[in-house]
């Protein structure tokens, strides 16, 4: 049985603006096991980087989170003080952002910004830290590692500043990784280097991941499991394989049905009709409905409930599609 | 880089040429400089005679050569008033009013900086929007209300502090200064303290803009996501990207504060610079006045050019080329 | 779905109904230093108009003042008299009344100042934006020359060469306030030019002035607002400033700057009210003019909304 790393429970995050409450995330719940990398897709707007946010309490005013718990290795981090949760930022769980261009701060070196998670998590004295930012730096694949350190970021193209945060992330031997959207800012040449430095490091660290995405590919490639997220709720959730070949909900179908295809012949795509929703205006019910090929009367009614099939997934769909692709 | 410095200084030339002329054209209207040397009883044959020893007669663009020469030689003209050179009229002054000026951006700078900071970093709460009425309140009270209120207050109703002129003074390093005394210190506090009001408000605001500004940005949630402390990001995160625009501006600024020192040298009689001008200025001493005027505007350019070089040392994105 | 504001009728409110009804007026009316700013605005205004009529005595009328009423403090210390419920100065006069003649002067200087710097300002802005060339250049040239400056230093020379009058400073603190808006209105001109439909006016034809003032214009009038509102408590405080120094105002016709300087001379003989009262009157002006105008700034910055 593996061990159980991450226990989200029911977690909903609010924004309280002018214009009224909106509901970024609503009563989400999954889990995460050691060595696993759990792939949320869903497209903006959708929730999956507001949920993560949450889980590591980085979410500002006019945020709100609650949850029904966020357990880590067995503890409540919604309940944790400030101070205790420093030390799990960084140490414990790590977080990639999107943006590799805005993430890294301007003013200091590339050296002094890893140098500071070694300062913060770790024992080493200043020679060993030094030898440590070259070694991750080495790690992540820049070359001239010692003498990088003293650049700026603005001195970095994209892809390379992504590497320094990803050194950055793994700096202090964190357990789990967060990864929200790492390659989407990147040129698409450089996102598949970066995907298999990720994959590669990560399971050379015995580390797990939550991959952040709307891209399809990237999930299909990296993850083991996958949640679909739509309009801050769960739709689906499920081993790849079964979710990818056989999608339970109407939408991760839509999504997987909008994908061009080499093998098959295909004269049109085949998109998901209508728009996202304004969060602000959420349709009653199913959140899907108004879009959804499938949708009856009680689908507009009713929010679906959640429906556990086989392997080890489920679906909050009042008619799951059980068919393959 | 060094491309970049010759094209300033160039600039800065020109600058220069054109207020030299500026003010030297202008100034002519002030006074009469006759009327000034002779006495009222002169005839009209002495009056004539001291216009053409003066080169009054000579047209403009003549007079301001003559100026421009004794300008290279050194020669900066004479007080109607005092009777000494110019120049040494404003070496002696000049400590007297860096000494106040000096507390004053200490004293703005250690008080506006914390209280931006705050005020930047957490916008909603009660205090910070205290402050903020504050320093737009601050930034309502003239100069010369602030310092007559001290005055008021402290001198006349308390009477704790002086509420005129400067302290017991000695000279160091051939420097004559009154911040060295602690009865000095006593008769400084008033005027820089006006002085630093003035600048308070426009700090205040200023660090919290920047600090607002900044901590929207990415880096800084990933900062937090380190596990770096909440004070660690606000100073030593955010606080070096907010000064960037306060150093800018507060460069500009200073310009304002030597304005002001005339102001609060008047009110409190303090004997510096500024009040030197308001003096030449009621005096119609015209050659003070002029060489005033063109140390200042040396001043400035000066003051530009060390804000456009420290702008880049601070952010090591600015590109010379 | 179409939200709220797209499933409104066709009909066509009129322009008041239409601001009444606006987020500006509910921003407006839900922001209490924005209303008190506002507040004491109109109320300076309504000193201005109506308080000559109001109050006791018109100080400048050497008829009506009595030296033997010298040096009167205000109510509720001793020697006072209710004729002069602020008390008066060295020569009688009433403080009361010398605070609404001098607010009619540093008013006036304040609002027909900022409309003078504000049109020539505005014009040198759009010809130099929308013309580019030599001439823009000379402009901003002339512009960055007096902002290396500070403003207050120019205007002060300005003044001791002139010498005092209401006129002159409204020459000198033109002079210096010209730059802030030439600079604001010509970057404003260029974002505009840039855009599809002023080129679309060109190619029809239509004579440069008509496109300056008909499109370049109105997306202007956002800055100039804000500006000119904050300009109005800069050119106040400018001429307080000057004038307390003796180079301001003529003697014969003070503004509330030059009340503080004669009081300020008699401060140290215990008349404090002399110079108190004008000098507060100064500050609650100044104080609801930047209240008011950091609520416009504010409120008409897209970018923050």
């Amino acid at each position: 049985m593996a061990e159980r790393l991450l226990e989200v429970k029911n977690l909903t995050t609010d924004f309280h603006t002018f214009r009224g409450r909106v509901r970024a995330v609503d009563g989400i719940s999954f889990h995460l096991d050691k060595g696993e990398v759990l792939g949320i897709v869903g497209e903006s707007g959708s929730g999956k980087s507001v949920a993560n946010l949450s889980i590591l309490r980085l979410i500002e005013q006019p945020g709100v989170v609650s949850s029904d718990g966020v357990l880590f290795k067995g503890r409540d981090l919604s309940g944790l003080d400030a101070r205790s949760m420093l030390k799990i930022r960084g140490k414990e769980i790590s977080m990639i952002f999107q943006d590799p261009m805005t993430s890294l701060n301007p003013l200091y070196t590339i050296g002094s910004q890893i140098e500071e998670m070694l300062l913060l998590h770790t024992d080493l004295d200043d020679k060993g830290r030094k030898a440590r930012c070259a070694e991750l730096l080495a790690m992540v694949g820049i070359t001239n590692p010692e003498e990088r350190l003293r650049s700026y970021p603005h001195q970095f193209s994209g892809g390379m500043r992504q590497r320094v945060v990803i050194a950055i992330a793994l700096a202090a031997d964190p357990c789990l990784i967060i990864a929200d959207e790492p390659t989407t800012a990147l040129d698409v040449t450089i996102q598949a280097q970066i995907l298999r430095l990720m994959e590669r490091l990560v399971s050379r660290a015995g580390a797990s991941m939550i991959l952040i995405t709307h891209d399809l590919a990237v999930v299909s490639r990296m993850a083991h499991r996958i949640a679909v997220m739509y309009c801050g709720r769960i739709v689906e959730t499920g081993p790849k394989r079964m979710v990818i070949k056989s999608p339970a909900h109407p939408y991760t179908r839509g999504l997987l049905g909008s994908i061009p295809r080499m093998s098959a012949d295909q004269r049109r795509l085949d998109p998901i009709t209508g728009m996202v929703p304004s969060l602000l205006d959420l349709p009653s019910g199913c959140a899907f409905s108004p879009r959804c090929p499938r949708s009856q009367p009680i689908c507009e009614r009713g929010v679906p409930p959640e429906i556990k099939l086989d392997g080890g997934r489920s679906v909050c769909c009042h008619f799951p599609q059980l068919e393959n692709l | 880089m060094i491309n970049y410095i010759i094209k300033r200084i160039a600039h800065a030339a020109i600058v220069l040429a054109v207020v030299s002329v500026v003010i030297f054209c202008l100034t002519t209207y002030i006074g009469d400089p006759v009327n000034m040397m002779v006495s009222e009883k002169a005839s009209a044959g002495t009056r004539e005679l001291v216009r053409q020893q003066l080169g009054l007669n000579e047209p403009l663009p003549v007079q301001y050569w003559i100026f421009l020469k004794n300008v290279m030689n050194g020669q900066f003209g004479h007080s109607y008033t005092y009777k000494i050179p110019v120049i040494g009229l404003i070496l002696e002054r000049l400590p007297a009013t860096l000494e106040m000026v000096a507390v004053s951006i200490v004293l703005a700078v250690v008080i506006a900086i914390p209280l931006g900071v705050f005020a930047g970093a957490f916008p909603k709460r009660g205090i910070s929007r205290i402050i903020m009425a504050s320093s737009l309140f601050g930034a309502s009270l003239p100069t010369f209300f602030v310092g007559m209120m001290l005055i008021l207050i402290f001198a006349v109703n308390l009477g704790w502090l002086p509420s005129s002129g400067r302290g017991p003074s000695s000279v160091v390093m051939g420097v004559r200064l009154s911040i060295n005394d602690p009865a000095g210190i006593r008769y400084m506090i008033l005027p820089a303290l006006t002085l630093a009001f003035a600048n308070l408000a426009m700090l205040i605001r200023l660090t919290r803009a920047g600090m607002m500004e900044v901590m929207r940005h990415d880096f800084i949630r990933f900062a937090r996501a380190k596990g770096v402390s909440e004070r660690d990001v606000m100073f030593k995160h955010a606080l070096k990207n907010a000064l960037i625009p306060v150093v800018t501006v507060f460069g500009m600024e200073i310009g304002s504060l030597i304005a002001f020192t005339t102001v609060t040298e008047t009110i409190f009689a303090w004997p510096g610079l500024g009040k030197l001008l308001m003096d030449s200025i009621y005096a119609s001493d015209r050659p003070v006045i002029v060489v005033y005027l063109l140390l200042t505007a040396v001043l400035f350019v000066v003051l530009n050019f060390i804000v456009d070089m420290l702008y880049t040392i601070i952010d090591p994105r600015i590109d010379l080329r | 779905m179409p939200s709220r504001a797209e499933t409104r009728g066709p009909s066509n409110p009129s322009m008041l109904s239409r601001i009444a009804a606006s987020e500006f007026t509910r921003d407006f009316l839900s922001n209490p230093s924005a209303v008190a700013g506002a507040i004491i605005i109109v109320f300076a205004l309504l000193v201005v108009l109506i308080g000559p009529h109001v109050v006791p005595q018109n100080p400048y009328d050497l008829k009506e003042i009595n030296l033997a009423d010298a040096y009167k403090p205000p109510i509720g210390f001793a020697g006072s008299s209710l004729k002069f419920p602020l008390g008066t100065d060295n020569q009688g006069r009433d403080i009361l009344s010398s605070l609404v003649y001098g607010c009619r002067i540093s008013l006036f200087i304040g609002i027909v100042g900022v409309l003078i710097s504000c049109v020539v300002g505005t014009t040198l802005g759009l010809v130099s934006g929308y013309y580019g060339g030599k001439l823009d250049s000379l402009i901003m040239r002339i512009a960055d020359i007096e902002l290396s400056f500070p403003s207050i230093l120019i205007a002060l020379f300005m003044m001791s060469v002139f010498g005092r009058g209401i006129d002159k400073l409204l020459i000198a603190l033109t002079a210096v306030s010209w730059v802030v808006y030439a600079r604001t209105v010509r970057g404003d001109t260029l974002g505009v030019k840039a855009k599809e439909y002023v080129e679309a006016a060109r190619v029809i034809g239509l004579p440069d002035r008509i496109i300056l003032v008909r499109h370049v214009l109105p997306n202007v009038t956002t800055s100039i607002i804000v500006l000119s509102t904050l300009n109005v408590g800069g050119f106040i405080l400018a001429e307080a400033t000057l004038s307390f120094l003796g180079v301001g105002v003529p003697v014969t016709r003070p503004s509330l700057g030059l009340l503080v300087k004669n009081g300020f001379d008699v401060l140290f003989s215990g008349y404090w009210w002399v110079a108190v009262f004008p000098g507060l009157f100064i500050m609650v002006l100044i104080f609801g003019i930047n209240l008011l105008g950091d609520f416009l700034k504010d409120e008409l910055n897209p970018r923050l909304k």
